[in-house]
């Protein structure tokens, strides 16, 4: 059975006929099936803006730190993926751990130079100061490389995917929801639950204690940022495949992610990782039955969650 | 047409009554200005590249008019209105440029053209792909050159219709130029008895394609159109290749495709696409000998666009040296009269609302084991003849068609 | 016994201090007075004008930031709104004068303003930035739907009309001396704002606020208005600015825009009068001198370098630094 869609200009709402999988439970007019599979997607891309959000939520929450370059940071993630595998034919799998370790290391040069003269002063500096930073590096790629986007092949292994009855489901798409939630996981349980995590969130609430037990204070921020850098950093690796690598991919996602971490609450990283998965739905959801407004129902969203808890979902302070 | 030759006639008495007041090239200088995007999304379509494509027509013509000598200026217009219009009518107002060439993103070229009605000073849109540069946005002061989006939706989709697609998903980018692609492919795919069953209006632009494909397959259209530009399409062919759209036999018709992007993509992810294209470098022995001097120049092969600059800045010389000219109205005259026929148009004539009608092709992208080397993307399928190609006078919006 | 017979010099110090102060300022200000007046018959007018529409942004934008502490980062949205509203309406009425679509253009930023500041003054620092950036990007996605404004191509051909119903700005000096006029008297009203009482209890609240709550300042509502003028003023510089250019375009909305009016008042000097000005021109000069050389594909790493060596180095701006260096070279 097909019916006729409606497209009209005046109504750019979804339409479906049902010529797919027989289903025919609809919710306000979409199939069952349709759903589940926009609520997958959901959340693979919540699964993305979780391991993106985390970082920012370290670098914010334990060092209170506005880190405006995270964009680039996730853009130069998967800008290096792409040129060690042109240069150097640097595959996928060994670029999961070297790009973010560089990345990482670009990080923490960037707060070793530049964020450490500002510690201390309002935390709109670090704002300013990391976001010409992004400018400049999204500049300077730009005249490199241009914005027409790099191609990244697909990892042999991923290529096609499996019938899962309401969707076809690309491989490549189940690791990364796998692989993010996974490090996701892993690190939230590092900073919350190991000894690790706890001089980590001793020494960056009170260094000076944390140094008179002998702990390098500084070092433990560099390479806090740093690793809040390798999240991004990863992100971007993961990215690779999937999207277009351009200079500039960072830099609207950027609003997005603090959207998330905002709304999320900003010290709070376990916060952090479920909203950026429950954003993820939110906006699948909005793709689903009003997609002209996906890219800017999460802003709403943080509007209505400010107004109501002004911390955040999980935050902790105001 | 009666009408517009009529209307032709009286404007080339009037011109010549006209021209013989402003038989003289101003400051002894032609100035040509080209604008386009230099540093975004549209930069290999047109870009820098253009701006030799451009240099090497006026080389071939000789680097000067009639003894006045040829100036060049160009900006980058970072696909923003704002930066346009402020650097056309700084040129047009401060520094005596004649002609703006290059003109890529469609929101550009429209709002270029005020200033230069303004200030009778000639465009030649060569990027654009929006049909309403000639229709209601059409002024005296422009020419729109290599292609709209009007033949790319005939061409296209009524060739898919033709070959069975009858069912249509359409993908839209949701903006003005996105809608009226999307009015284009649904005015012709209903004329060939094809039926729309959906479309979806994604925003612009969009990085991520994964929930539209979705709900494209889910529509089980035979074909899934995409009525969007530039990275929104790259990005869409390449999550419709990773979700194995055309595997599991749905079509894919992409409406708006350059070379630079089906190059970009790679034979891989755009095999079997079906475009339409006004040029492609391998036609012939003159568009090879062409391209084989653009490659040596830039690096890469031509897009439809960079041989639709060369040729309309060729156009655009001879007319200033055969009406030994620049104002704007006597040079535009002179070239809706001249039929052009060249490396980039068989068949080609300006018409009164400055559409530039010539030959149109339908092609398919190659597959990889038919491709032999990087550039070797297309295969011609069929041709389009001028006048089946472009929007009819008849139904024209623009105030220059006298339509009774 | 009072305190200038304690120390009668000191006192006498201080108000010739003062006196040669404020006749240093006045002598600065009248110099660029001329400047500015003689100014369009060497540069090309409209380029002058742009300066003076962003420096009248920038200048909207330092009276909340600069003067109150307060980041925004979605004065883009006030910008745009004044703009489409005065473009959209000299655009309809071809019998409205020009002021009044101005005076329109801007009372509806103003009202936004309003919106705004009541949906986000309860927060502070970078929530209170956030929440601006999101309420922003909600008038950019309104714009972006809504067919008046043109979508991606933007709001063209904007009539420059008739001032008063009879002085025809399609002349460039004409609208030249317009956008002058309409600038300076805002930056004399900004300028008697800051040293007016009202001003002095914004500068308390930005330098303490607890201590300002304790002495007694309804703190909300001194915000609140801070914030509204300075969205008004936004608008007003981008109606005079959609006149100016006949153009307006979803630019003026995208948070980059809210990103360059901070670079602008940032570089030129926060929390000063003349900063936000000379920032304006600063970025606006090096825009178009660097678009025109060799360099013109490093504009934007150009100024996010400008950008980050401010912050890093240059805190107080071209003109803070400058006073800073003369204090200290005369005392």
């Amino acid at each position: 059975m097909r019916t006729a869609g409606i497209h009209d200009n005046r109504t750019p709402y979804y339409v479906f006929a049902s010529g797919g999988v027989g289903s025919m439970v609809t919710i306000f007019g979409v199939p069952l099936a349709v759903l589940s599979g926009q609520l997958l997607i959901g959340v693979i891309n919540g699964a993305f803006y979780a391991l993106l959000s985390l970082g920012l939520a370290i670098i914010f929450g334990l060092l209170k730190i506005i880190n405006f370059a995270h964009g680039a940071m996730y853009m130069l993630g998967a800008m290096a993926t792409v040129v060690l595998f042109d240069a150097f034919g640097i595959n996928y799998w060994v670029a999961l751990f070297v790009v973010p370790v560089l990345v990482g290391l670009v990080g923490v040069v960037i707060e070793y130079f530049l964020l450490r003269r500002i510690a201390g002063q309002d935390h709109i500096y670090s704002l300013l100061l990391t976001f010409g930073a992004a400018l400049l590096i999204q500049g300077v790629l730009t005249n490199f490389y241009g914005v027409s986007g790099l191609r990244y092949a697909m990892p042999d292994v991923f290529k096609g995917g499996m019938n899962l009855g309401f969707m076809f489901l690309p491989y490549y798409r189940a690791w990364v929801i796998a692989v993010a939630l996974l490090v996701c996981f892993a690190t939230w349980f590092m900073i919350e639950k190991t000894k690790l995590g706890a001089y980590l969130r001793a020494g960056t609430e009170d260094s000076q204690l944390m140094q008179g037990f002998g702990i390098n204070v500084p070092l433990l921020i560099s390479l806090t940022y740093g690793f809040g850098v390798m999240l991004a950093a990863f992100a971007g690796v993961l990215a690779a495949p999937i999207y277009s690598v351009t200079p500039i991919m960072g830099s609207h996602l950027l609003i997005t992610v603090f959207a998330v971490v905002v709304i999320g609450g900003m010290g709070s990283i376990g916060g952090a990782i479920i909203t950026g998965i429950l954003m993820g739905v939110v906006e699948g959801l909005t793709k689903t039955f009003y997609p002209p407004a996906s890219s800017a129902v999460i802003f709403l969203v943080m509007v209505v969650v400010l107004m109501c808890r002004p911390a955040g979902l999980f935050g902790k302070e105001a | 047409m009666k009408t517009s030759n009529k209307i032709v006639a009286t404007a080339a008495a009037l011109a010549v009554l006209a021209g013989s007041a402003h038989a003289e090239i101003a400051d002894d200088t032609v100035k040509i200005g080209y604008l386009a995007d230099m540093s975004g999304t549209y930069r290999d379509l047109a870009g820098p590249n253009g701006l030799k494509a451009l240099e090497m027509a006026i080389a071939d013509f000789g680097g000067e008019v009639n003894g006045a000598k040829i100036e060049i200026v160009s900006a980058d217009d970072r696909n923003s209105p704002d930066i346009a219009s402020s650097t056309v009518r700084r040129w047009v107002e401060n520094d005596n440029v004649d002609m703006v060439a290059g003109l890529v993103a469609s929101s550009v070229s429209i709002a270029v053209s005020d200033i230069l009605e303004e200030n009778d000073k000639l465009g030649i849109v060569s990027g654009s792909a929006a049909s309403s540069i000639t229709n209601e946005h059409c002024t005296p002061n422009h020419i729109h050159y290599v292609y709209d989006t009007y033949p790319l939706a005939n061409g296209t989709a009524s060739a898919v219709v033709n070959q069975g697609g009858k069912t249509w998903y359409i993908l839209t980018a949701d903006y003005a130029f996105g809608h009226a692609m999307e009015a284009d492919v649904t005015r012709v795919v209903e004329a060939n008895g094809g039926e729309i069953v959906g479309t979806l209006r994604h925003p612009f632009p969009t990085p991520d394609f994964s929930s539209f494909i979705l709900q494209a397959q889910a529509s089980g259209a035979e074909v899934v159109a995409l009525a969007n530009a530039g990275a929104d399409t790259t990005n869409a062919i390449n999550t419709a290749s990773e979700f194995g759209v055309t595997q599991s036999g749905q079509t894919l018709a992409a409406l708006l495709l350059f070379l630079s992007d089906v190059h970009a993509l790679g034979a891989e992810a755009a095999q079997g696409i079906q475009l339409t294209t006004g040029w492609y470098w391998d036609m012939n022995e003159e568009t090879r000998a062409w391209s084989d001097r653009f490659l040596a120049k830039t690096g890469v092969r031509p897009t439809m666009v960079h041989a639709g600059i060369y040729s309309s800045t060729t156009q655009y010389l001879k007319a200033v040296a055969a009406t030994e000219s620049d104002d704007a109205q006597t040079v535009r005259t002179h070239m809706m009269e001249t039929p052009i026929n060249d490396m980039f148009a068989k068949n080609g004539r300006i018409r009164i609302d400055g559409r530039m009608v010539h030959d149109m092709y339908l092609a398919e992208v190659k597959t990889p084991a038919e491709s032999k080397d990087e550039w070797d993307l297309y295969k011609i399928l069929q041709t389009i003849p001028a006048d089946e190609a472009y929007r009819p006078l008849s139904e024209s919006q623009c105030p220059l068609v006298e339509n009774s | 016994m009072s305190r200038s017979d304690i120390r009668p010099d000191m006192g006498t110090a201080i108000l010739a201090q003062q006196k040669t102060e404020r006749r240093n300022r006045l002598i600065v200000n009248g110099l660029l007075l001329l400047l500015l007046l003689v100014a369009p018959f060497a540069v090309y007018p409209v380029f002058l004008m742009k300066i003076l529409c962003f420096a009248l942004f920038a200048v909207a934008f330092n009276l909340l930031f600069g003067f109150t502490g307060l980041l925004s980062f979605g004065h883009a949205a006030f910008l745009a709104t004044g703009g489409y509203t005065t473009g959209y309406l000299l655009s309809t009425y071809p019998g409205l004068t020009t002021e009044t679509g101005i005076i329109a253009g801007t009372a509806v930023a103003t009202i936004m303003g309003l919106a705004f500041a009541l949906l986000s003054i309860r927060r502070q620092g970078i929530y209170f930035a956030m929440v601006t950036l999101a309420l922003s990007q909600l008038v950019f996605f309104f714009f972006v739907q809504s067919s008046f404004t043109g979508g991606e191509d933007g709001m063209h051909g904007i009539p420059r009309g008739a001032l008063f119903g009879a002085i025809s700005l399609d002349n460039n000096l004409a609208m030249y001396y317009f956008t002058l006029a309409v600038f300076l008297a805002c930056y004399l009203l900004v300028q008697r704002i800051v040293t007016s009482p009202y001003g002095q209890a914004l500068k308390a609240i930005n330098q303490n606020e607890p201590r300002a709550v304790s002495l007694g300042y309804n703190v909300d509502r001194y915000k609140i208005l801070a914030f509204v003028m300075s969205a008004g003023l936004a608008g007003l510089a981008g109606s005079m600015k959609s006149v100016v250019f006949q153009l307006t375009s979803l630019n003026d909305a995208q948070w980059h825009m809210s990103g360059e009016v901070i670079l602008m008042t940032l570089v030129g000097g926060l929390g000063t009068l003349l900063g936000p000005v000379v920032g304006a021109a600063f970025v606006v000069n090096i825009e178009y001198h660097l678009s025109q050389s060799a360099f013109r594909d490093w504009v934007d790493p150009i100024l996010g370098g400008i950008f980050m060596l401010t912050v890093l180095a240059f805190r107080s701006g071209i003109v803070g630094e400058f006073q800073k260096f003369f204090k200290k070279k005369f005392g």
